[in-house]
């Protein structure tokens, strides 16, 4: 992952010099430690403030939606796989991109860096394998593998699924993980428990909306929440109404949701909303044998009929 | 202080179906109690929220003169949720009005002033307004010109006052449709802008437009009265934003540092001109 | 002005006696989760540990969701559709462990609930129930720059008492308002101690802030040329529209006001809201003023930075708390936007 860089930077000054794309969309460096912020080149000259990390969580497909230039972005195995999404749902077309694929051993999880190291980073180094932050007096380090965030340490496509240009060699992928333990706990509980347990999870929302916002594939012009002609759901933060939101808005993602962890990432009360979008996920992976975003071919199980399709709701 | 957000009650004494369409409803209300009444003093120009109990509010221009006692009248575009729902309501129902709400035109410097009225679409309900109080006021201006026009007759708002208005020759009426079949049409056929070009007296520092209609109307209608010479100061335009409280706290419709409920809805052009921000 | 000293036992005595005639709230923790504003139950001390919570303060005295009245729809009950305002209660609240920057945003917030014109009697006599009881920041975090926008660690506006940790599990605590002092007297805390007490932990604190931004310019630039600048769309290229720095703000107050009805039975209530949404400013008729991502961003800080300076007169619409900057997951840092509007000069 370290050495990225430069690669990236070089195949964005080609393109950009070529003229082969308007922009590149990519990540500079942030104002704070361990963060990054997405940025667009336009001049070859700026491609210097590209840079490439352990922190660049940050899913760069929720810059595609509807642009017209020609674009080259970077991207990660999820990021990759939104792109697909957002081909196969006609926001973007596959001509305006060039895809600079990044392979991705993970991203860091900040918040639980910070809540191990138990004070403000001041400063922060990485090498091919650990982290080490600094800061009041103090320092430690990490072995990056302790503190992936938790959609990077269960990731099962690491690879960029369709690239142009590659930033680095590809990696290995993961094969032995198991993705759904937690969402198979959830299932196995009884029916008040599950209950208590999504009520308890649910109680601080505020309804910022922040994890729909994040999320590269809310982009609805009028989300349901926001409807008037009916209003379907209400505006404040009762129990009722936040729970059909976040159950509402796992429907919608199911089949379409890459686990980019852009919405848990973005959430201030540090609520695990991935646990609703990963048992969808998970089903259309038992019902339909589908994984979103892999194939730019391939339409959606929620978007398509076979008479043969498991009636699960239907009886 | 009262609690701002409180409507008071009003009961809808009549509603007349302004538009061939059905898409306009001028509804009159009157207040359930005296002392509401006696406070809701307005002036032209004016807007107030009509809240709707379990719908919500809208703000929507007063159309009714401060001259006009006992009732306010309000013309409503049938347009979303509210709107839509008063639509269907009935003469005896009860809702709500907050207000008045915003400023007003300026009418201490129309004093002893000519005015020019361009209005267009259903924009002209505060037009009639100021039109209705010009007219009981009429010693207080000098010349009175309305020029107000619509997509055809049908879509005309107040056609017999119109009518009764241009008959009594206080005014100068120039009424004007984008077009119409209908041979026995009285008035002038051309979009707002042509007929104010043609209409329009001079500029001059004594003589103010107050201009108010769609965008496209306005955006037509300013090079015509930058070509008659109108200062940009003696233009008075009123402006719409989405609005929720009305009274400058939400914090929703502003520009700059401008509440376009509470520091306007009326502004002149060249206060325009100087916001910052996105109108 | 009176410092006094609280030891661990009257500490504890004091906060029980107060729950008799006090609404108590403070951070608190709920089952695990991070401490966040709130009541506090019978018994229940707040949470003085925590450098920050997420959400500010300002949901004490302006909860995010709020009823402003109630009505019947049923027409055979008398005053059917129309409003009725609801009991509130406005009893004497005690709101621990609210930081200096948390404090004086509810000045900041006050200018525009309680003006001339108008009293938002929601927000105003929520605020005047309140006692604040302020915690000093001891060791600002890396984000903090309240004292490059008028306040500081150990800033007194918008308190009614000042605590800072006495070093032995108690407190010295300043008395800036009568109701501090009634609120002091309630809790048996009178020990006098010396009055100079605090000046030399409020330099110390107030050297340890690290991030310092410049807004001297600001009121002095032209709000069209600022309006107009160039580096718009770059600074907002990366914002995701989240919305979770106004939610995190102690000084953003943008509402939205809603009807709900059940049955025939309904209310009307305020939710917060946020300039950041697309929907914020759409109008009936379809046109929206701000459709585009940067320009959102642009009215976003050019609220905070120019529009609130311009029209108060009273500094910038921040604090310097940090949240925003710590909480935005693509990292738009306000420091940033800051320094760019307060030097930007016009080509």
């Amino acid at each position: 992952m370290i050495g990225y860089v430069d690669k990236i930077r070089e195949i964005s000054l080609k393109l950009l010099n070529e003229e082969k794309v308007d922009m590149v969309i990519g990540y500079r460096k942030g104002s704070l430690p361990m963060m990054t912020e997405p940025c667009f080149v336009k001049r070859p000259e700026d491609v210097e403030t590209l840079i490439w990390d352990s922190n660049c969580r940050i899913n760069l497909a929720a810059y595609l939606m509807d642009r017209k230039e020609k674009i080259g972005i970077v991207a990660k195995g999820c990021d990759s796989r939104n792109i697909i999404n957002h081909l196969v749902e006609n926001k973007i077309k596959r001509e305006q991109l060039v895809i600079i694929g990044a392979p991705c051993k993970g991203m860091i999880d900040k918040k639980a860096v910070v809540l191990q190291f138990g004070q403000d980073i001041d400063e922060y180094q990485e090498t091919e394998d650990q982290i080490t932050v600094k800061g009041g007096g103090t320092e430690k380090t990490f072995q990056k593998v302790d503190v992936l965030q938790e959609n990077c340490a269960i990731c099962n496509h690491r690879n960029p699924v369709v690239y142009d240009e590659l930033a680095g060699d590809l990696v290995e992928e993961q094969t032995d993980i198991d993705r759904y333990e937690d969402i198979r706990k959830i299932e196995a509980m009884d029916i008040d428990e599950k209950w208590n347990f999504f009520e308890d999870m649910l109680s601080t929302c505020i309804r910022c909306y922040a994890c729909r916002n994040a999320c590269p594939l809310c982009y609805c012009p009028t989300c349901f929440v926001d409807e008037s002609k009916p209003q379907w759901v209400g505006k404040s933060n009762d129990p009722n109404d936040t729970r059909t939101f976040h159950f509402l808005r796992a429907f919608h993602c199911a089949g379409r949701c890459t686990d980019c962890g852009a919405c848990e990432r973005a959430c201030p009360m540090d609520i695990p909303v991935r646990l609703l979008t990963k048992k969808l996920g998970k089903d259309c992976l038992d019902l339909y044998g589908w994984e979103a975003g892999l194939d730019p071919e391939q339409r959606p199980p929620l978007d398509t009929f076979k008479p043969d399709d498991p009636n699960v709701g239907i009886k | 202080m009262q609690n701002p957000y409180l409507p008071m009650p009003v009961r809808i004494d009549e509603i007349v179906t302004e538009t061939e369409d059905k898409m306009l409803k001028t509804f009159k209300f009157v207040f359930l109690n005296k002392e509401d009444e006696e406070r809701f003093q307005h002036k032209a120009g004016q807007f107030a929220e009509l809240s709707v109990p379990g719908k919500g509010e809208v703000p929507i221009g007063i159309a009714s003169s401060p001259t006009e006692k006992g009732y306010v009248k309000f013309t409503v575009n049938k347009t979303g949720l509210v709107t839509g729902y008063m639509h269907t309501m009935k003469v005896g129902d009860i809702m709500g009005i907050r207000g008045p709400l915003g400023n007003w035109y300026p009418w201490e410097t129309l004093e002893g002033k000519n005015v020019v009225i361009i209005g267009g679409g259903f924009a002209f309900s505060t037009l009639r307004a100021s039109i209705v109080y010009m007219l009981a006021n009429r010693d207080k201006f000098k010349d009175i010109h309305v020029i107000y026009g619509s997509r055809m007759p049908s879509l005309l708002l107040y056609r017999d006052e119109l009518a009764a208005w241009e008959a009594a020759g206080d005014i100068a009426m120039h009424i004007t449709v984008d077009g119409t079949d209908d041979p026995d049409w009285k008035y002038n056929v051309g979009f707002v802008p042509t007929i104010t070009e043609q209409k329009a007296p001079p500029a001059d520092a004594d003589t103010y437009a107050i201009v108010c209609g769609p965008p496209a109307m306005i955006r037509f209608t300013q090079p015509v009265l930058d070509n008659l010479g109108y200062s940009h100061d003696n233009i008075i335009n009123s402006l719409e934003k989405r609005m929720k409280c009305g009274i400058g706290i939400c914090g929703r419709c502003n520009i700059g540092d401008q509440y376009v409920c509470k520091d306007g809805p009326v502004f002149t052009l060249n206060t325009l001109n100087h916001m910052a921000g996105e109108k | 002005m009176k410092v006094i000293q609280i030891d661990t036992n009257q500490w504890t005595e004091g906060l029980a006696k107060l729950e008799g005639s006090y609404r108590m709230f403070g951070p608190a923790e709920t089952e695990g989760k991070y401490p966040e504003f709130k009541e506090l139950e019978k018994g229940d001390v707040p949470n003085l540990n925590v450098p920050n919570t997420h959400l500010s303060a300002k949901s004490v005295v302006y909860p995010q969701s709020e009823v402003m009245f109630e009505y019947t729809l049923d027409e055979a009950k008398e005053n059917h559709h129309q409003l009725r305002e609801i009991e509130k209660d406005y009893s004497p609240r005690a709101v621990f462990g609210i930081r200096p920057c948390d404090a004086a945003a509810n000045l900041i917030i006050k200018r525009n609930f309680d003006s001339k014109e108008y009293r938002d009697p929601y927000w105003v006599d929520s605020f005047e129930s309140c006692v604040f009881i302020g915690h000093a920041c001891e060791n600002p975090g890396a984000t903090c720059f309240c004292t490059s926008v008028g306040f500081g660690p150990f800033n007194e506006d918008g308190l009614d008492l000042l605590l800072v940790e006495s070093g032995n599990g108690g407190f010295l605590a300043k008395v800036i308002t009568d109701k501090g002092a009634v609120l002091a007297k309630s809790a048996g805390w009178e020990t006098d101690t010396d009055d100079a007490a605090f000046e030399p932990l409020k330099e110390k604190a107030e050297a340890k802030i690290k991030s310092k931004v410049n807004t001297g310019q600001l009121a002095k630039q032209d709000a069209k040329e600022l309006f107009d600048a160039p580096f718009w769309e770059d600074i907002g290229f990366a914002c995701l529209n989240c919305g979770t720095c106004t939610y995190s703000c102690p000084t953003c107050w943008c509402f939205d006001i809603q009807d709900e009805v059940k049955d025939k039975s309904g209310i009307r209530m305020r939710n917060w809201d946020s300039c950041m949404y697309p929907l914020f400013t759409l109008e009936g008729s379809g046109h929206n003023p701000r459709p585009e991502k940067h320009q959102r961003i642009r009215q976003r800080f050019m609220h905070k930075l120019k529009y609130y300076v311009d029209k108060y007169e009273a500094g910038v619409q921040c604090v310097g708390c940090g949240r925003c900057v710590r909480l935005c997951p693509v990292n738009i840092d306000i420091r940033t936007v800051c320094e760019k509007m307060n030097s930007y000069k016009p080509a």
